[in-house]
């Protein structure tokens, strides 16, 4: 349904050309879930903004190409944008306690969102927006939705968002960190609200995430950047439980365990490069204990059975580092 | 850049302004030339002339010679080189503009620091004064300050500055400009005591002295340099109102401001008079705000002054 | 809402009070000034200082002298001038209003609409040419010093320009719009120019500064994520957000003109408003219409506050509950 092929975003700055994304390929099936795992500074948020055409800089330069649902929809003209933006495909932010216009009520700003995209009158989108508030879980929607957002807990208005992204039943739900902004318990309550939801209106989702464990929880399939680039791409049970490439081993390590033996926190050495002076070999290998000669040329996206990853390493290789039951041999 | 050149370019005509007076117009800007004549195009010219435009105005000064050395832009009413007078009324305005500016600062750094760092009882106090002297038309309050003080000068205890200092309009003007700096700086400690390091600083035992010097102005600072430049400009256009109004630089001493009120009773024969000072002030204080803005890109994007006066 | 009302009123009330004891004070308790002779005037005989110091109580303490000066002032009505002796200053007062606040009225609507619509426009235009072109105008115009400007518009209407250009153009003075309107606007419009130039300029800066930062928030993100038009999200989004300061500004700055900032305008334009009082007031050292003078601008500027601060929260929900 989504199908993104080498898609590069780049911004001229003064200290040269800061390379945001690069080379970025994947596709999302229809109602499928696509998790995509990154450091921040990944170019992961980035890359969907892009797409939209959300990122307004005139300092930037997009290639490649987007078909959603077969229509390329990189290099639209703003009405045609407009015209998917909010209606065919619907966005969640990261914090909700700004990415609502603070002096409007929240109906006013939902059943803005419906008339754009829908012949419906005030009435209905109201009575439309009432009916969503009440699917989203807020309890009186009918009085909450003439409040104001700061009237809203943060969790409350994520809600919102979320049920604002939903307003037009759009096809494809695009979620950039949408538990990042919340407290533990409410990030499990968000998750919940976002599978069942997906359930019922059988949108494709594209999470955008740093936390493995929302991945595990929603994605079905997975992509993880690195540096603006995808290290790693497979099926969420692949790259979670046979994960090949040594970045993802790093993610995966990196995720605290109430069950581990081991009680201190494992983290990736190094830090991330600067998307200024990303190499031109493979980005993560400065920060990598594997790092070979050949390094230092670009690695391909390869491998098979619909799990891909960019490294040098050799099966053999990866089996000697790390010869668990988790290892790619032990597949089944 | 182009602003700092014009800045740059202004003092230092304005600190030539005795070698001007002395070594090439050959005048004295200060004292009345009723009489006096000078070359032009090889004829001998009165500095005032009968009026012969039949206005009923009686004498008419001469209008721009035009030649740099001699009478550039005519006379005003008293035969004076206004060229002359208009570079010494800039050293005033300048003067006047940049040390009152300066004080402002200084006073409301104090008095931000102040009540946003302690709070209490004090940011009580200072916050009120802020508040009312805020409220109040700027130019009413300097007026209002002017009236009282000029005539008498002003004296507390062993102080005292007579009627005619141009110390005077410095510290009126400083004064009243005072909360425009202090509230923002207030509020920006306020929101910098809240901050790890400074919560850290507190923590570990620091005393208050260091705490204000090492951590909380080296952070403040910034939006002080933003301000500077901006309250200069504020600090001249408010000189030369008052001056107009005749209760600022006093007379036989000159600023853009008096020189611009000579001028209006000269208005519709020698519009020069009055029109040369006040290009000289747009000027500046334009190059003045170019220049805040650019410190504002520079240090502290978020810096804001109160917009008008 | 009610609640915030009667408060924001109170305290007004409690700003006025402040006021006026600060206005009271620099006339009053400056060291070293001899207030009588200040009332009494330049040259007044020995035995007028002496009623003035017997009339305002000034040989008793400074609050009961605050009580008097208040009591002649707001409920005797009967300050009068000791320079034009027997002139009371509240029908002086009251005389000079309407000329101010035409002035300021009219002034206001030009450059609201000329700042805001510059605004706009350059916010729009960010990184194009109009942008800097505007925001240039809008320097200059906070550079040029109100009472020149003034003098150099009646320079070219009045003189240069008269007798081609501007033949149309009164000359200066007030008609009231109760006996010609038409004469009222016409001898009023480039005063209005004059003084609504150097606030269209501020309120122009102003609201770009804030446009701009209003549209770098998330909420605009957000409006764009739903599929808004540019325009929309412009207008409807950022630009109400924005006009939340530009309203507290326009009330600092109405309350401040109709108070007498505007007395150099009307000093060069010759409209014998309330500035033109104060000025002529401070010519003859007349200390009680400058003392009325100064308590009539901070009643306006308070009051002007005021009502901003209800108008600010009927534009902004989150002032409300706070």
């Amino acid at each position: 349904m989504l199908s993104v092929r080498d898609l590069k975003v780049s911004f001229a700055t003064r200290q040269g050309e800061l390379r945001a994304v690069d080379g970025l390929s994947f596709d999302v099936g229809a109602k499928e879930v696509l998790g995509i795992v990154g450091e921040s500074g990944s170019g992961k948020s980035v890359a969907m903004y892009s797409m939209l055409g959300l990122v307004r800089d005139a300092n930037v330069s997009i290639s490649g190409s987007v078909k959603f649902e077969g229509r390329e929809i990189l290099g639209l003209s703003d009405r045609e944008m407009q015209r998917v933006r909010g209606g065919e495909v619907g966005m969640i932010f990261q914090d909700p306690m700004t990415a609502l216009t603070p002096v409007y009520t929240v109906g006013w700003q939902i059943v803005e969102q419906i008339r754009a995209h829908t012949e419906m009158t005030k009435v209905q989108a109201t009575a439309r927006s009432i009916e969503l508030l009440g699917e989203v879980g807020i309890p009186n929607p009918r009085s909450r939705v003439n409040q104001f957002p700061h009237e809203f807990s943060g969790g409350m208005r994520q809600r919102v968002v979320i049920a604002m992204a939903l307003s037009c039943n759009p096809k494809l739900l695009i979620a950039d960190e949408p538990t990042t902004a919340l407290d533990v318990t409410t990030q499990a309550q968000i998750l919940d609200l976002m599978e069942r939801l997906q359930q019922s209106y059988g949108s494709s989702i594209v999470i955008i995430t740093h936390d493995i464990g929302v991945i595990a929880e929603m994605a079905d399939r997975v992509v993880v950047m690195y540096a603006g680039r995808p290290a790693e791409i497979g099926k969420e049970i692949d790259v979670v439980r046979y994960p090949r490439h040594p970045y993802t081993w790093g993610l995966l390590g990196a995720v605290p365990r109430v069950d581990s033996k081991n009680s201190r926190l494992v983290t990736i050495p190094g830090t991330p490069v600067s998307p200024l002076d990303v190499p031109d070999g493979c980005p993560f290998a400065p920060r990598c204990e594997y790092r070979m000669t050949i390094c230092d040329q670009r690695p391909p996206l390869h491998g098979s059975d619909d799990h891909l990853d960019a490294c040098w390493l050799s099966d053999e290789q990866r089996l000697q580092i790390r010869p668990t039951p988790e290892g790619p041999e032990a597949r089944p | 850049m182009a602003a700092l050149g014009v800045v740059l370019l202004v003092v230092s005509a304005c600190l030539l302004a005795p070698f001007y007076a002395h070594d090439i117009a050959h005048v004295d800007a200060f004292s009345s030339n009723l009489n006096g004549q000078i070359r032009l195009n090889g004829k001998w010219v009165s500095v005032l002339q009968a009026n012969t435009q039949g206005l009923g105005l009686g004498v008419t000064p001469i209008g721009p010679t035009w030649h740099f050395s001699n009478y550039f832009l005519g006379a005003d009413n008293q035969g004076r080189d206004v060229f002359t007078r208009l570079l010494y009324g800039g050293r005033a305005t300048l003067l006047i503009g940049t040390t009152s500016a300066v004080i402002c600062c200084l006073v409301a750094a104090v008095l931000g620091l102040a009540a946003g760092y302690f709070g209490g009882v004090i940011d009580w106090i200072i916050s009120r004064v802020f508040d009312i002297v805020w409220a109040f038309p700027i130019y009413l309050l300097a007026i209002s300050l002017s009236v009282i003080l000029l005539t008498s000068g002003l004296n507390v205890g062993p102080i005292h500055i007579g009627a005619g200092s141009l110390l005077l309009p410095i510290i009126i003007i400083a004064a009243v400009f005072v909360p425009y700096v202090g509230r923002p700086l207030r509020g920006i400690v306020l929101s910098l005591k809240e901050r790890e390091f400074v919560q850290a600083a507190i923590g570990s035992g620091a005393s208050d002295w260091h705490i204000i010097t090492r951590e909380i102005l080296p952070n403040v600072a910034p939006t002080i340099i933003v301000f500077l430049p901006l309250m200069v400009a504020f600090d001249m256009l408010t000189e030369s109102a008052l001056s107009f109004l005749s209760i600022g630089v006093q007379p036989p001493s000159a600023s853009w401001g008096t020189i611009i009120q000579d001028g209006l009773g000269l208005l519709y024969t020698r519009p020069w008079v009055a029109i040369a000072p006040g290009l000289g002030l747009v000027l500046t204080a334009g190059a003045l705000n170019v220049l805040g803005d650019g410190f504002r890109d520079a240090f502290d994007p978020k810096a804001k002054l109160r917009g008008s006066i | 809402m009610l609640s915030f009302i009667i408060r924001r009123l109170i305290s007004a009330v409690l700003v006025l009070f402040a006021i006026s004891v600060m206005v009271f004070l620099i006339f009053f308790a400056t060291p070293g000034v001899d207030p009588a002779a200040r009332i009494a005037g330049r040259s007044a005989s020995p035995a007028v200082v002496a009623a003035v110091r017997a009339a305002f109580g000034l040989n008793r303490p400074l609050p009961v002298r605050y009580l008097l000066m208040m009591d002649h002032l707001f409920i005797k009505h009967d300050l009068t001038s000791y320079v034009n002796v027997n002139t009371p200053v509240i029908p002086q007062i009251l005389h000079a209003a309407p000329v101010t606040l035409s002035l300021v009225l009219g002034a206001a609507v030009i450059w609201i609409i000329v700042g805001v619509l510059g605004g706009v426009i350059a916010a729009a235009n960010r990184g194009k040419f109009i942008d800097p072109l505007i925001m240039f105008v809008g320097i200059a115009a906070v550079s040029v010093p109100a009472y020149w400007l003034g003098e150099v518009v009646n320079y070219f209407t009045q003189s240069k320009f008269h007798s081609s250009v501007f033949s149309w153009v009164p000359s200066s003075g007030y008609v009231s719009p109760l006996t010609n309107p038409w004469q009222w606007a016409l001898h009023l419009l480039f005063p209005w120019l004059t003084l609504a130039a150097l606030f269209a300029g501020i309120y122009a800066r102003v609201l770009r500064a804030e446009l701009v930062n209003a549209l770098n928030e998330d909420y605009v993100r957000t409006a764009r994520a739903k599929g808004l038009s540019e325009r929309r999200i412009l207008l409807r989004h950022a630009l109400r957000c924005s006009l939340i300061s530009i309203v507290s500004l326009f009330g600092l700055d109405f309350g401040a003109l109709v108070g007498g900032a505007a007395l150099l305008t009307e000093i060069v334009m010759g409209l014998p408003g309330i500035g033109q009082l104060t000025y002529n007031s401070l010519q003859n050292l007349d200390l009680p219409v400058i003392m009325g003078c100064v308590m009539y601008a901070a009643f306006f500027v308070v009051f002007a506050n005021a009502v901003v601060d209800v108008v600010y929260a009927l534009l902004d929900p989150r002032v409300r509950v706070a």
